[in-house]
C-alpha cells in the first residue's frame, strides 16, 4: 500500500521564487525510495516540504492516506513520520542520551524500549551516552541525528543527505544501519549526492532536477540506465 | 502684535531646536539609514561636539575666575572654528572608537557605544581639570551677536542653523548618490555580498561612522551655541540619543529628507505634548517630563511595528544610474 | 582589599541573576534585550509597593526577622513581584517582540523595540514613583557582621548569597533534569531541530521570557535591599549585564553566573585605583577587550 504521495507539489522559501514544480512521489509501504538529482534540483526542500518546515503553495501530500498537507512538523511527526536534516542535525550541548530524550518529546509514554533499541543498532552510542554531541566524529553524530529520529518508533524516516562530509568507512557503515532499519519494517526516503549507493539500496528512485520530476524507476532500472548514469552517477 | 511677536519667537526657537536636532538625524542616517549601523551612543558625540566647541571659542579662564572654572584649554576662537573643531574631535573619536568595534555584529556594536557615550559622560562628569565637571560651562558666545539686538538674535540663529543643515542635505545627497554612496548600501543590504565583490566593508564602514560622527559633532557644537550653557547632564540617554532614534525612524530611515523630516515632527511632537501636560492637575505636574517620554517611546513601538519605514519610506533612486 | 572582593562577589552575584536571564533570551530568541536593566528596575518597585504599601493594607506584620532588614512581608512580595516580572516580560513579548518576529525583523530592529520598551518602563516608574532614591525600610541602621579574617559584611549580603545561590540552584535543577528543561537547551540548541523534534518552541519562548525577568525582578530586589530603589538603577546596570553576558559566552547560563561575579569584583577592586563612579566604564572596559581577543567569551564554542 501506498504510505506517502505527493501529488504536484509547488514550494518555494521566497515569494517570487518556486523551488520544487509540481513535483510528483510515491512511496509504498516498507520502500526504500532514493531522490537524486543535481545540486539545486530540490530534493532537500521536497523533505522539508513533506515534513511541514515549509508549506506547499500547490499541490497535496498525504500519508497512509491523511491530508498531512501545509500541518506543522509536530503534528506530522505525531502521525509517524520522523526526519533527519542534512546538517545541524544534532544539539551539540545536550549528551547523547539526552537528545535521544529529545527525540522522544512528543511521546508521554515510556519510551526505554526504545532507546534500548537504538544503543542496539548504534553500539558506540551507549558506550558515549553522556557525552556531549557536539564532541563526537562526525559518523557518530550522523548516528545520533538518525537515533534522535527513531526516537518516536517513526513508520517514515526522511533522511537528508546522511552520508554527507562522511569518512567512506563510515558511509558504508551509515548505509547499512539505513538498511537494517529498513528491514525493521519502516518505510525511508533518502536524498542523496551519492547517487549510485543511493540507487543500489534502493527500491524505486526518482530523478528530480531543476524542481522537477526528470525520470522514476526500479533502482535497478536507474542504476542500468545509461543516461542517468551519464548525467548524475558520474559516467 | 505682541502676541504675534510672543508666538512667532516661540515658533523660531522651536524651529532652531529641531534644526538641530535635524543635523543629529542626518548623521545618523549615514551611519544607520545606509549603511545599518547600529549608534545608540549618539549622546556621546553630542556631548564631545558641544564641549569642544565651547572650549575652542572661551577664553581659558585666568585669574580669580580660574578658581572656579576648570577648563583643558580654552582657545577664545570664533564660532566657525568651534565648529569645525568639534566636527574634527568628533571624527577622530569616532575613528577610534571604530577600530575596536566594527567588526562586531550589528547588536554587540550597540552595546559598545552604549557604553562609550557612557564612558564619556563619566569623563566628563568627574574630571574637573577638562570642563568643569558637573558644572560645566557657561555664557558661551554666540555667533553674529553683533548683527541685532539681543531680543531678535534667535532669528539669525536659525538662519545659521537652517545654513548648516541645508549644506549638510547637498553634501550628503551628493555623496549618497556617489559609488560611495552606493557601497554603503549594498554593506546595508547583505554585508556577505558586499565583502565577496571585492570592497574592503570595514574601511567602508568606518568612514560612515567617522561622517555620521562629524555631523553630530556639529551637532552637538550647535546646540552648545544655542543654550549657552552645557553640563554633563544635559546629554543623557533620552536627550541625547533615544529622541533623535525616534525622529529618524519616524521621519524614515534611509532618506535625508525623512531624517530632517521626522526631527521637525516630532520635536513637534515633544513640545506638543507639553501642552497636554500643562493641562494636568497640579500634583500629576512634577511628572510631566516622564508622561510625554512615555508617549514619545510608545510612539517608537508603534512606529516600529506598524510603520518602520516611517514617514517618507526609504529613498528609491540613490543613483542617477537606474538600479 | 579582601573587603573589596567580598562585596564584588555580592553585587556580582545580584549582576549574575540579571545575565542569566539576559544570555537566556540572548541564546533563545537570538537579540539583545535592552529593557532586561528596567526588568529589574521593575521587580524592585513591584516589591516596594507590596512591602510599603498593599501588604501594609492587608494588614501583614512587618518585623525584621533577625538582623536581617526585612520580614515577613518582603518574603511575600519576593517570589510575587517575581511572578509579576515574569509576567511582564511574557506581556512585552506578545506585544512588541513577538509582532516583531513574525516580521522577520532584524536582530536590530528588536533590540531598538526593546530599548523602547526598557524606557516605557521606566517612564511609568517614573511616573509612579517618582525620581528620588526609595528604601525598603527606610532609616534603617545597617550593622555589619564580622567574619573570620576580619570581613565585615551585613546579615543582609548573607542572604543575598543565599538567595542566589538556592536560585541558582533551583535553575540548574530545572535545566539538566526536567523535560522542559531539556527542551530548553534544546530549543537553545538549535531551534529548527526542536520544531523537528515537535517541541513547541513557542511556549519555549515563553518560559524563557519568564524565567528571565523572574530572575531580573530578583535581581532588582536584592539590590534594593542591599544599597536601595531608583529609577535608573536597572539602566545602569544595563552595561555590567552585557559585559556578564559577553564575558561567559552568550547562551551560556552557567558562563553568565560566573561572568557576573567576575564583573561584580573587578568593579569593586576598580575603586581602589579609581573613582567608584566609573565602575561601568570599567565592566565596558573588560567586555571591549574580550570581544577583541576572545569574542566568543570564557567558554567560548557555544553554538551560536
Amino acid at each position: 500500500m501506498i504510505i506517502l504521495e505527493a501529488k504536484n507539489v509547488t514550494a518555494g522559501y521566497t515569494p517570487e521564487l518556486n523551488i520544487l514544480n509540481k513535483v510528483n512521489l510515491k512511496v509504498k509501504s516498507g520502500q526504500i525510495v532514493s531522490i537524486i538529482g543535481p545540486n539545486g534540483a530540490g530534493k532537500s526542500t521536497l523533505l522539508k516540504t513533506i515534513f511541514g518546515i515549509l508549506k506547499p503553495r500547490e499541490g497535496t501530500i498525504t500519508f497512509k492516506g491523511d491530508d498531512i498537507t501545509g500541518l506543522n512538523p509536530d503534528r506530522i511527526a505525531r502521525k509517524g513520520i520522523s526526519y533527519v536534516p542534512q546538517v545541524n542535525n544534532v544539539f551539540p550541548s545536550l549528551t547523547v542520551e539526552e537528545n535521544l530524550e529529545m527525540g522522544a518529546f512528543i511521546r508521554n509514554d515510556d519510551f526505554t524500549p526504545q532507546m534500548e533499541e537504538v544503543y542496539e543498532l548504534f553500539p558506540v552510542l551507549r558506550e558515549k551516552r553522556g557525552q556531549k554531541a557536539g564532541q563526537l566524529s562526525g559518523g557518530q553524530r550522523q548516528m545520533v541525528a538518525m537515533g534522535r529520529a527513531l526516537m518516536l518508533n517513526p513508520e517514515l524516516l526522511l533522511l537528508d543527505e546522511p552520508s554527507a562530509g562522511l569518512a567512506p568507512l563510515m558511509v558504508e557503515m551509515i548505509f547499512e544501519k539505513i538498511v537494517d532499519i529498513n528491514n525493521t519494517g519502516v518505510s525511508i526516503i533518502i536524498v542523496e549526492q551519492n547517487a549510485r549507493e543511493a540507487l543500489k539500496m534502493a527500491d524505486h528512485g526518482y530523478v528530480l532536477a531543476m524542481g522537477k520530476n526528470v525520470l522514476d524507476d526500479s533502482g535497478k532500472a536507474l542504476l542500468a540506465n545509461e543516461e542517468v548514469g551519464r548525467l548524475y552517477l558520474g559516467g | 502684535m505682541e502676541e504675534l511677536a510672543r508666538i512667532s519667537a516661540y515658533l523660531v526657537s522651536l524651529a532652531i531646536m529641531a534644526g538641530i536636532y535635524s543635523v543629529f538625524c542626518l548623521g545618523l542616517n549615514i551611519q544607520w539609514g545606509y549603511t545599518g549601523l547600529f549608534n545608540i551612543g549618539i549622546a556621546g558625540f553630542f556631548c564631545i561636539g558641544a564641549y569642544t566647541s565651547a572650549l575652542i571659542t572661551t577664553p581659558k579662564p585666568t585669574g580669580v575666575y580660574a578658581r572656579y572654572v576648570h577648563q583643558l584649554f580654552g582657545l577664545d576662537m570664533p564660532f566657525i572654528v568651534g565648529l569645525i573643531g568639534a566636527a574634527i574631535v568628533c571624527g577622530i573619536v569616532a575613528y577610534l572608537i571604530g577600530i575596536p568595534t566594527l567588526r562586531l555584529r550589528e547588536d554587540y556594536l550597540a552595546i559598545a557605544t552604549l557604553g562609550i557615550a557612557e564612558t564619556i559622560r563619566l569623563i566628563f562628569n568627574n574630571e574637573q581639570w577638562l570642563a568643569n565637571g558637573p558644572r560645566g560651562l557657561m555664557g558661551l558666545p554666540q555667533p553674529l551677536s553683533w548683527l541685532v539686538d539681543p531680543k531678535h538674535y534667535n532669528y539669525v540663529y536659525l538662519a545659521i542653523v537652517l545654513t548648516v543643515v541645508l549644506i549638510i542635505y547637498l553634501l550628503i545627497e551628493r555623496a549618497i548618490r556617489s559609488p560611495w554612496g552606493r557601497v554603503l548600501r549594498a554593506i546595508r543590504e547583505d554585508e556577505i555580498s558586499a565583502a565577496m565583490s571585492g570592497k574592503d566593508i570595514f574601511k567602508f564602514k568606518m568612514q560612515a561612522l567617522v561622517l555620521g560622527s562629524m555631523i553630530m559633532g556639529i551637532g552637538g557644537a550647535l546646540y552648545a551655541h544655542y543654550t549657552r550653557a552645557i553640563s554633563p547632564s544635559v546629554f543623557t540617554p533620552l536627550y541625547g540619543t533615544f529622541i533623535i532614534w525616534v525622529m529618524l525612524m519616524a521621519g524614515g530611515s534611509g532618506n535625508n529628507k525623512g531624517a530632517i523630516l521626522g526631527a521637525f515632527v516630532v520635536w513637534g511632537i515633544w513640545i506638543g505634548t507639553k501642552f497636554m501636560t500643562d493641562m494636568l492637575p497640579y500634583t500629576l505636574k512634577a511628572r510631566a517630563p516622564y508622561i510625554r517620554f512615555l508617549f514619545i517611546g510608545i510612539l517608537l513601538e508603534i512606529i516600529l511595528i506598524y510603520r518602520p519605514q516611517g514617514l517618507l519610506g526609504e529613498e528609491k533612486r540613490v543613483s542617477k544610474l537606474v538600479e | 582589599m579582601l573587603e573589596l572582593i567580598v562585596y564584588g562577589v555580592v553585587f556580582g552575584s545580584i549582576i549574575s541573576l540579571g545575565a542569566i536571564g539576559l544570555t537566556l533570551v540572548f541564546g533563545i530568541i537570538r537579540f539583545a534585550n535592552f529593557a532586561h536593566g528596567d526588568l529589574m528596575t521593575a521587580g524592585a518597585y513591584v516589591a516596594l509597593f507590596l512591602v510599603t504599601g498593599l501588604l501594609g493594607w492587608l494588614g501583614v506584620p512587618d518585623t525584621n526577622f533577625g538582623p536581617l532588614s526585612f520580614g515577613w512581608r518582603m518574603l511575600i512580595a519576593f517570589p510575587v513581584s517575581m511572578a509579576a516580572v515574569g509576567g511582564l516580560a511574557i506581556a512585552m513579548d506578545r506585544i512588541l517582540f513577538s509582532k516583531l518576529r513574525a516580521k522577520k525583523s532584524s536582530a536590530v530592529i528588536l533590540a531598538m523595540s526593546s530599548l523602547g520598551a526598557a524606557f516605557i518602563v521606566r517612564m511609568i516608574i517614573l511616573i509612579l514613583w517618582g525620581a528620588d532614591s526609595l528604601f525598603y525600610r527606610p532609616g534603617m541602621l545597617r550593622h555589619a557582621v564580622e567574619l573570620p579574617l576580619g570581613i565585615k559584611i551585613r546579615p543582609d549580603q548573607i542572604l543575598i548569597l543565599a538567595i542566589v545561590v538556592l536560585l541558582v540552584g533551583t535553575l540548574h535543577f530545572f535545566l539538566q533534569k526536567t523535560k522542559m528543561g531539556k527542551a530548553m537547551r534544546a530549543t537553545a540548541d538549535n531551534m529548527e531541530l526542536a520544531l523537528v523534534s515537535g517541541i513547541n518552541t513557542e511556549k519555549i519562548i515563553t518560559l524563557t521570557w519568564l524565567i528571565g525577568g523572574a530572575l531580573g525582578a530578583a535581581g532588582g530586589i536584592l539590590y534594593g535591599i542591599d544599597v536601595q530603589l531608583h529609577p535608573y538603577m536597572g539602566w545602569n546596570f544595563l552595561i555590567p549585564l552585557f559585559a556578564a553576558t559577553i564575558l561567559g559566552t552568550i547562551g551560556n547560563v552557567y558562563g553568565a553566573l560566573w561572568g557576573g561575579l567576575i564583573i561584580g569584583v573587578a568593579q569593586q577592586v576598580s575603586t581602589a585605583f579609581l573613582l567608584p563612579t566609573y565602575k561601568p566604564a570599567v565592566a565596558f572596559m573588560l567586555m571591549i577587550v574580550i570581544l577583541l581577543i576572545k569574542p566568543k567569551g570564557l567558554f567560548g564554542g557555544s553554538s551560536d
